[in-house]
């Protein structure tokens, strides 16, 4: 909401200097957003007058002109505008002045040998809108040597307030000013109203069918619409509306100086009567911004015998508007349920002033003095006879009464204030109060619709009185909370994963369908998306992270490591933390070689997540969805939990159809579901000290190429659960010397020993029990036992 | 042979190899002393005495001669050796890769250990809510133009179903749980219908409420300013509060911290939990109490200098080295 201070000044009775004002409307809630002090870049700009307008000797386009700028002064300058020439006001910028929309520096100069001092200015030039073209022409009555923003009306500085949107009533400079003067920076004004009633009856009849609506119609005729007066056009463009005709010009200006909007219909183009109803299915209107609506059953219109003229609150038609030629007129002061507005507007998606205020809730009690106030500019600025107004729709509610316990306000904001106060405030907004034992009574004007509750109150006394009385109190003491579980838990797995090298990446939610569909996913679509790219839901973080890998390829980085906890969202929405890796896991050193990160990277990944769990319970299957190599990826179980998956990435998932999403040839990524985890433990199991020496034996066996590894060291650590402290797999062989599809698989098995040390007897029976519990679950059959037990 | 000339050689030798040599060739099995000795047999009783000791005498000197060599050329072998072991000690160490913690939920993570100390649990919630929850309940009406298509996501084929607005939903269904005194607060993403420079179509909140008897502004104020001197790591950061309207809070403020000393930087929306959406949460008469939203991205912007918010969710490797946090380093708050 725009305003100028002396446009403020009109309402408010005030000595309040612009800082204070500024300070002011912010500390009661109308946060100002932007001052403009228009007239600052110009302090140097003044009138001056053509007295001379020669052309250049050596140019055909400059003309040199001989400049009075004031009483006693001439001087030359050279100016390449068009209308330059003698007898006119014009805009002079002196030598040493700069020019506000460029940034020039006026110097004094010579011009193809012509002697220059100083520059003739163009509206664009002065940054105040208009016309390129030539240089601005000010009216005769313009004082020589005067700053020219004054001559202009432009010294008045431009206030931008945000107006939240319970306070409709602060969309007019009135209502700014009625704040102001109860936050105490002096009166507000009385309106000033003088209406004369007419004894002429209207030739327009309304009527209402709407379930909630006020209307007040007025027929002007022989009105004569022109161009507006000077002050009207300047207080109109210094809030950015541009002048049209006065006619328009009076409802733009009555819309911002009291928060009544208006509309007005050319009555010659009218059709009989007008009934305010609801909209029938299909009904069109073509609107006064050229488009037009098709409309629908619950939108409250304005219509007259032939069809519908306005859509109520929100915009007037084009066949029934007023234009220069207009000479009978209708005018409408109404009041509409906002939420018919508010809904009827978004359905249809029109923006604009009267929409914007009225479904915010205009003044119901302002019908007949707005309609007064119009009616006075416009016989003052365009003539016309009056008839008497039509008055439609339901009389204007009862005012609400809300009751305030005295108590609420120290207990609601922490301070006391006395009672005196709190009335003078309520007063000062046009609350009237009256104190019952421990309440206060409260009658709310007609302009405050978002005063409904005892806290509404609160906050009037709050707002008004100074937020900055709010003490600071300390909360009561309390036991500091413990973070869950499951949130420790992905604290850690970060830490974690951070730790082997991952980067952790935040990745928007929403990814491209046909990328999610190769996810299992791309049933969750929004229906509203910003970009097509952006138009479902993952079902997996794979795909952003691929994304992202790839786009760290293209600028140069193509070894990447990143991970992202979020929730993913399937038939039901969970939360999945998910890493991948592309390119080298290590660079060429001159320790070692590159290596490419691969699958057992990925399971790497996957277990250092899982520290903590108890090994003997997580299992490995083939289960890994769809979007993993079939032979290079396994799911995770603890107990019958599927935990996640791990693995390279399928191939189909790197081709040319791919491309436009990742252009990589292969990756390696994890999947894990946090929240299925147990929560994490502090137990950890007693210690025994061990006061006999561990030994070792190696076993190999020759088993079938497919069998898992694993399963050989589970059977292993069941031969003898209570002295195998460590089974390690080192070396794994096939070629020659093993039969075709056989493997040699060579483990190394730790003993334990717990209370006494193991006699040569018992270390050879549970090496015989190892061997036969090996060969017994996987037909394994031993190659080599070497060494013997032996003590280390 | 006289010792003197035993010195000589011995002093001449350059390696323990000919030392060795030397020692064999002196006090080898028919070395010069050993033959002397053996020599003595033959001598008559009366010279042998005088001789034996005479060359004892030699023997002994010259094995002293020859360990003070060995002992030399040893610490000047073992000085030879290592300095051909000599290393460039700038070389690269081999160093495991390391990577690095994202911002957002660093700062989530800081944001909530704060509050936590002040008895605050982290609660979680859906991020595709439904209509109740995310606005009827927060006392915003069907006409509010917070509802409108532009400004929220909906989720195809289902009417009620949007991307959350913001984490307060969670509030009501936490409080359909619990009852007060209650302090939550609630991280996580939420979804606007907006995408430019300063606006992200998805970004980070944290949501607080306490309800609790007799809780005032005056506590949202004191706990408000306790965070963002924690959060900061300064206790002379200044807190303005401004009257401001959320439909969900009333009365409302909007929170600035001054930065810097100079500006006024709005960081904060707050409020006296409205009657209304008490009442929805079946929160019982004689409650009241505070909530407030953050959002974390400004919040991370302003504590670690962050200027650009969309290189938030680019995930461009240089900007994830250069904000990232090592995951072995403790934060001071």
């Amino acid at each position: 909401m725009k305003f100028t201070l002396s446009w403020l000044k009109s309402h408010l009775d005030t000595k309040a200097s612009i800082q204070e004002i500024i300070e002011k409307l912010t500390a009661i809630g109308l946060e100002v957003e932007e001052v403009q002090d228009r007239a600052e870049g110009l302090k140097l700009f003044t009138v001056a007058e053509i007295l001379e307008a020669k052309p250049h000797p050596n140019a055909d386009r400059l003309r040199v002109c001989q400049v009075k700028i004031d009483q006693d002064k001439i001087q030359q300058i050279v100016c390449g505008a068009p209308n330059a020439r003698a007898g006119i006001k014009v805009v002079l910028a002196p030598v040493g002045s700069t020019v506000p929309a460029n940034g020039m520096v006026i110097k004094a100069a010579k011009i193809r040998d012509v002697e220059s001092n100083g520059m003739l200015c163009s509206a664009t030039e002065l940054g105040i809108g208009g016309d390129a073209q030539g240089i601005v022409e000010l009216p005769e009555s313009a004082k020589l040597g005067e700053p020219f923003a004054a001559a202009m009306g432009l010294d008045d500085v431009v206030i931008d307030v945000n107006v939240t949107p319970n306070r409709a009533d602060a969309l007019s400079v009135r209502g700014i000013a009625r704040d102001l003067a109860a936050a105490g920076l002096g009166p507000l004004k009385p309106l000033e109203i003088t209406s004369e009633p007419s004894n002429t009856a209207s030739p327009i009849h309304v009527s209402s069918q709407l379930k909630n609506a006020s209307y007040h119609g007025i027929y002007i005729k022989n009105v004569k619409n022109g161009q507006s007066p000077a002050w009207l056009k300047q207080r109109l463009e210094a809030i950015g509306l541009k002048s049209i005709s006065a006619l328009v010009d009076i409802t733009n200006y009555l819309t911002f100086d009291l928060g009544r909007p208006l509309h007005v219909y050319d009555a010659g183009k009218l059709n009989g009567h007008l009934t305010l109803r609801y909209a029938k299915a299909g009904e069109k209107i073509l609107a006064l911004n050229d488009k037009e609506y098709t409309l629908s059953e619950s939108m409250p219109v304005i219509a007259d015998e032939k069809g519908i003229v306005a859509l109520a609150g929100i915009i007037g038609g084009k066949d029934t508007g007023c234009s220069a030629e207009t000479h009978t007129m209708f005018l409408e002061v109404a009041w509409f349920d906002p939420s018919e507005v508010a809904l009827t507007g978004r359905a249809l998606d029109i923006t604009s002033d009267a929409r914007y205020r009225f479904e915010r809730g205009l003044d119901r009690g302002f019908l007949e003095t707005g309609a007064t106030k119009a009616i006075a500019l416009i016989q003052e600025l365009c003539g016309g006879e009056v008839s008497q107004p039509v008055i439609a729709g339901i009389e204007a509610e009862e005012k609400k009464q809300v009751s305030v316990p005295l108590s609420k306000i120290p207990d609601m904001l922490g301070f006391d204030i006395t009672e005196k106060e709190i009335v003078q405030i309520l007063s000062a907004l046009g609350i009237e109060v009256k104190a019952q034992r421990d309440s206060l009574h409260c009658t709310i004007p007609s302009w405050r619709r978002d005063i409904t509750l005892a806290e509404d109150i609160v906050e009037e006394v709050a707002r008004i009185y100074g937020f900055a009385a709010i003490p600071s109190t300390l909360l009561p003491a309390a036991v500091p909370a413990v973070a869950p579980g499951n949130q420790l838990r992905i604290q850690q797995m970060r830490k974690t994963l951070a730790a082997r090298g991952l980067y952790e990446t935040v990745n928007f939610s929403f990814i491209p369908q046909a990328a999610a569909e190769l996810f299992d996913g791309g049933k969750v679509k929004i229906a509203n998306p910003i970009s097509v790219e952006m138009d479902t839901m993952r079902s997996s973080i794979l795909p952003s992270l691929l994304m992202a890998a790839s786009q760290n390829q293209a600028r140069g980085m193509s070894n990447v490591a990143l991970f992202e906890t979020a929730p993913i969202f399937r038939e039901q929405e969970i939360v999945m933390l998910s890493g991948l890796r592309h390119g080298l896991i290590e660079d060429k050193t001159i320790h070692g070689s590159a290596r490419e990160a691969d699958w057992l990277d990925a399971k790497a990944d996957v277990f250092s997540c899982l520290e903590g769990l108890p090994l003997e319970r997580l299992t490995m299957t083939r289960e890994a969805p769809s979007w993993y190599h079939p032979g290079k990826s396994g799911a995770v179980k603890l107990g019958k939990t599927l935990l996640g998956f791990f693995g390279e990435l399928h191939p189909s998932l790197f081709t040319q159809s791919t491309k436009k999403y990742w252009d990589l040839e292969r990756a390696v990524a994890f999947e894990l579901f946090p929240d299925l985890l147990p929560a994490l433990s502090n137990k950890i199991q007693a210690y025994q000290p061990f006061n006999l020496q561990a030994l070792e034996r190696d076993f190999a066996f020759l088993v079938d190429q497919e069998t898992a590894v694993e399963t050989m060291l589970i059977s292993i650590r069941k031969a003898e659960k209570n002295l195998i402290s460590a089974v390690r797999l080192f070396d794994l062989y096939q070629g020659k010397g093993v039969a075709e599809g056989k493997k040699s698989v060579a483990i190394k098995v730790t003993l334990q020993p717990q209370e006494k040390s193991l006699t040569e007897a018992e270390i050879e029976k549970i090496s015989q029990s190892i061997i036969a519990q090996v060969e017994k679950e996987t037909g394994a059959t031993l190659r080599v036992q070497n060494p013997e037990f032996r003590v280390q | 042979m006289p010792a003197s000339q035993a010195r000589k050689e011995i002093e001449a030798s350059a390696t323990l190899e000919a030392l060795e040599a030397l020692r064999v060739s002196y006090l080898g099995k028919s070395g010069i002393i050993t033959e002397q000795l053996k020599s003595l047999g033959i001598l008559p009783p009366e010279e042998r005495k005088a001789k034996g000791a005479e060359i004892n005498q030699l023997k002994q000197e010259v094995s002293a001669l020859l360990d003070e060599r060995k002992k030399l050329l040893e610490a000047k072998s073992l000085e030879a050796k290592l300095s051909s072991e000599k290393v460039d000690i700038t070389l690269p160490v081999r160093a495991p890769t390391i990577g690095a913690l994202h911002a957002i939920p660093t700062v989530i993570e800081e944001i909530s250990a704060i509050f936590r100390e002040l008895g605050f649990n982290v609660a979680e919630g859906p991020n595709i809510e439904d209509d109740y929850h995310n606005f009827t309940a927060l006392n915003i009406p069907e006409d509010h133009p917070a509802r409108q298509m532009h400004d929220t996501f909906y989720i195809e084929g289902a009417k009620t179903q949007l991307l959350r607005t913001h984490t307060s939903p969670v509030q009501v269904r936490y409080m359909k749980e619990h009852k007060p005194p209650v302090r939550i607060i609630v991280p996580g993403r939420v979804y606007r219908h907006d995408s430019d420079m300063t606006h992200s179509p998805m970004f980070h909140q944290v949501e607080g409420l306490c309800i609790d008897k007799h809780i005032h502004m005056g506590h949202l104020k004191g706990c408000l300013e306790h965070f963002i001197h924690r959060f900061f790591g300064r206790s002379d950061i200044e807190l303005r509060f401004r009257p401001s309207f959320f439909p969900f809070t009333e009365p409302s403020a909007e929170v600035d911290i001054r930065w810097k000393g100079d500006r006024w930087l709005e960081v904060l929306g707050a409020g006296m939990v409205h009657p209304k959406v008490l009442e929805a949460m079946g929160v019982e008469p004689g409650y009241q109490g505070f909530a407030f939203g953050l959002g974390v991205e400004r919040f991370a912007m302003l504590k670690y200098g962050i200027e650009d918010l969309r290189t938030f969710f680019n995930s461009d490797m240089r900007w994830l080295k250069h904000f990232g946090f090592s995951p072995f380093k403790e934060k001071a708050i």
